[in-house]
């Protein structure tokens, strides 16, 4: 009888909890709006919506390489199963051509859909709550004035029991903080817009923080790295492994070019955000880089004196490279029979230690964060892959070396890399990742420098007239 | 040091270093020149070959990856009299104007109808972007990847018709 007792009690929590949940948790819809699809917006909003959504980076998840843009239907790989990006094209059926701005700015605060659905944190939300009404309004306007698309994205397949939305309200219980961002009055004007522009729409975290079991970012880690799209998000805080540390000035030109002297192009899912911030105004790019350089804070003096050795090496649009006067790892005359030695000497040397200058040479490996990096993803993926060439218009490119070499020879090379160009600890288990990368164990999206993906087809994704 | 290289089915002893470019090798010491040295940095696909099947650029091969493994050249595609299907389709759509790009052209091209024998237009400039020609004969090329794709297909189609024939 007391086992009774006690279950019975049990049970009585479980479902008060349960209820308790719905309640909270629970969000009406908000009516259709008919007329949401066809409403005027003056064209100054809708330009600055455009800004905006160039800042979120909508179109790189809402959107399938080489079809409409913002349609959805791009699989999102999770930890938890796939998710399909929605379509945000203002479709009256199929998209959110009838959404108010009410459900528009809701979706945005709360992450709850027009029916009142709780939508997966895959949509950064726990970013986007920073977001401004003014802002949304904004991004609403751009947003309805896009060609509507008919296009529904196929059925999450999330592990069970996952499907069922409800369960995000204790998700959101746990991690995610309703509201806009409070402004530091200690902090100088452009601080603050960075911090908005960065932790808000930007939503850096959702790549460069890393996640917890559960999905959510680890809130005492923050921009320590993280992962997307089969590529290591580098760490963009303390730990930055860059071997010039980064300033507000090199920060702001790489947003703004997408490449910088002493630090290399953006390539992967990077490449896609350093194309978009070209829309931004200079302040905006300008704010970013003075935010992110103070979570990165003042570099160590030891730090601050190799970097400083580098710049004067290699600055200059490499007109002062001596490779032998700063060497970071090993001398070359001690590798000579590593066997990546002559893999490096044929291969690579010829590019990059040509001295030619960004973006169009290769950068001397004693400046890569690749190489320095804790985790080698992200050199395999550019050694495998290389950096296929822009549509029309000149840009960095790099041969995909994944035919010539074979996973111990890739692996090989790499190793002498780190050897000869880091001061770090020997990468463990890189055959092994080599030949994952190769099978697509482990998927990387690969994209041009100007951030057009190339997989499956050489085709960008256009808006559709 | 002696490297042993597979090229075109045949087996060859070569005396060089294990940094040395394929490319040298192929040209200076097997005497294949299909094979051309363009820029030396693997950005202009004009000394494409293939390695086991896939398109590889040896001017940044170094011997020693080359070594045991199966490498093709525009050589071992056909002969001047009996030229193979892509080179009878880039002769027949008439496609090189000054040619220098033309031999990378076909191996790319050798290697995408390998594993995919009906490539449509986006395939081709795909496993073609990284060969740049210069004399912008582009469209004749695609259209003599598509050629060589029916060639193909028609000799794949022949033995299995003469047996019907045989048979019926």
């Amino acid at each position: 009888m007391r086992f009774l007792r006690v279950v019975s009690f049990l049970l009585t929590v479980v479902v008060v909890a349960a209820v308790g949940f719905l309640i909270i948790g629970w969000r009406s819809e908000l009516p259709p709006d008919e007329k949401a699809a066809t409403a005027q917006h003056p064209p100054d909003l809708v330009a600055k919506g455009a800004q905006l959504a160039a800042v979120g980076n909508c179109i790189a998840c809402h959107t399938k390489p080489g079809q409409a843009a913002f349609a959805g239907g791009l699989p999102v790989p999770t930890p938890f199963g796939t998710l399909y990006s929605t379509n945000i094209t203002p479709d009256p059926q199929t998209g959110i051509g009838s959404w108010s701005e009410a459900a528009f700015n809701r979706a945005m605060r709360e992450g709850v859909d027009r029916e009142g659905d709780h939508l997966y944190p895959a949509f950064p939300y726990d970013h986007f709550t920073w977001v401004t009404d003014e802002d949304n309004k904004a991004l609403y306007a751009f947003l309805m004035t896009r060609t509507p698309v008919k296009a529904t994205a196929p059925k999450n397949e999330l592990i069970f029991p996952l499907q069922f939305r409800p369960l995000l309200v204790g998700w959101n219980m746990l991690f995610f903080r309703e509201g806009v961002m409070q402004p530091d009055s200690s902090q100088s004007e452009a601080w603050n817009r960075g911090r908005y522009l960065a932790e808000g729409l930007g939503h850096c975290g959702a790549c460069h923080t890393p996640r917890n079991s559960l999905g959510a970012e680890d809130r005492g880690n923050h921009f320590a790295g993280g992962e997307a799209e089969g590529w290591q998000a580098y760490a963009i805080n303390a730990a930055s492994r860059s071997p010039v540390p980064w300033t507000t000035d090199s920060i702001a030109f790489y947003l703004r070019n997408g490449w910088h002297e002493l630090h290399g192009v953006s390539r992967g899912p990077m490449a896609e955000v350093t194309g978009n911030l070209g829309l931004l105004p200079d302040s905006d790019i300008q704010a970013i880089a003075t935010y992110v350089a103070s979570v990165m804070g003042e570099p160590s003096a030891d730090r601050k004196a190799k970097g400083e050795k580098l710049a004067q090496s290699f600055g200059n649009g490499g007109a002062g490279l001596t490779t032998a006067a700063v060497n970071i790892g090993k001398p070359a005359a001690d590798l000579a029979s590593h066997p990546g030695a002559a893999i490096y000497t044929a291969a690579c040397s010829t590019c990059h230690e040509s001295g030619k200058a960004q973006p169009f040479g290769g950068l001397n490996f004693n400046l890569s964060t690749a190489v320095n990096a804790p985790n080698p993803q992200n050199i395999v993926n550019v050694t495998m892959f290389g950096l296929p060439p822009a549509d029309g218009q000149p840009s960095a490119v790099m041969p995909a070396f994944g035919n010539t070499l074979n996973d111990q020879q890739v692996a090989d090379l790499l190793g002498y890399l780190r050897a000869r160009f880091s001061d770090q600890p020997v990468w463990s288990g890189l055959t092994d990742l080599v030949a994952k990368t190769r099978s697509g164990e482990h998927p990387v999206t690969v994209l041009a420098s100007d951030g057009i993906e190339r997989a499956p087809k050489n085709v960008g994704a256009k808006e559709q007239k | 040091m002696t490297i042993t290289l597979n090229v075109n089915g045949k087996s060859h002893q070569v005396d060089a270093e294990a940094d040395t470019p394929l490319l040298y090798v192929l040209r200076n010491d097997l005497d294949l020149h299909a094979a051309k040295y363009g820029c030396g940095l693997g950005q202009c696909g004009a000394c494409t070959v293939m390695i086991d099947g896939k398109a590889a650029l040896s001017c940044v091969t170094p011997l020693l990856v080359a070594q045991g493994r199966e490498i093709t050249t525009v050589e071992g595609l056909g002969t001047a009299e009996n030229p193979g299907p892509i080179q009878k389709a880039f002769i027949e759509k008439q496609s090189a104007q000054c040619g220098y790009c033309i031999a990378g052209m076909m191996m790319s091209g050798a290697a995408l109808l390998k594993h995919n024998p009906k490539p449509s237009d986006d395939d081709i400039r795909a496993a073609l972007r990284t060969n740049l020609c210069r004399c912008g004969t582009h469209m004749r090329i695609m259209a003599a990847i598509k050629r060589a794709s029916e060639l193909m297909g028609q000799q794949a189609a022949l033995p299995a018709a003469e047996s019907n024939r045989s048979a019926g």
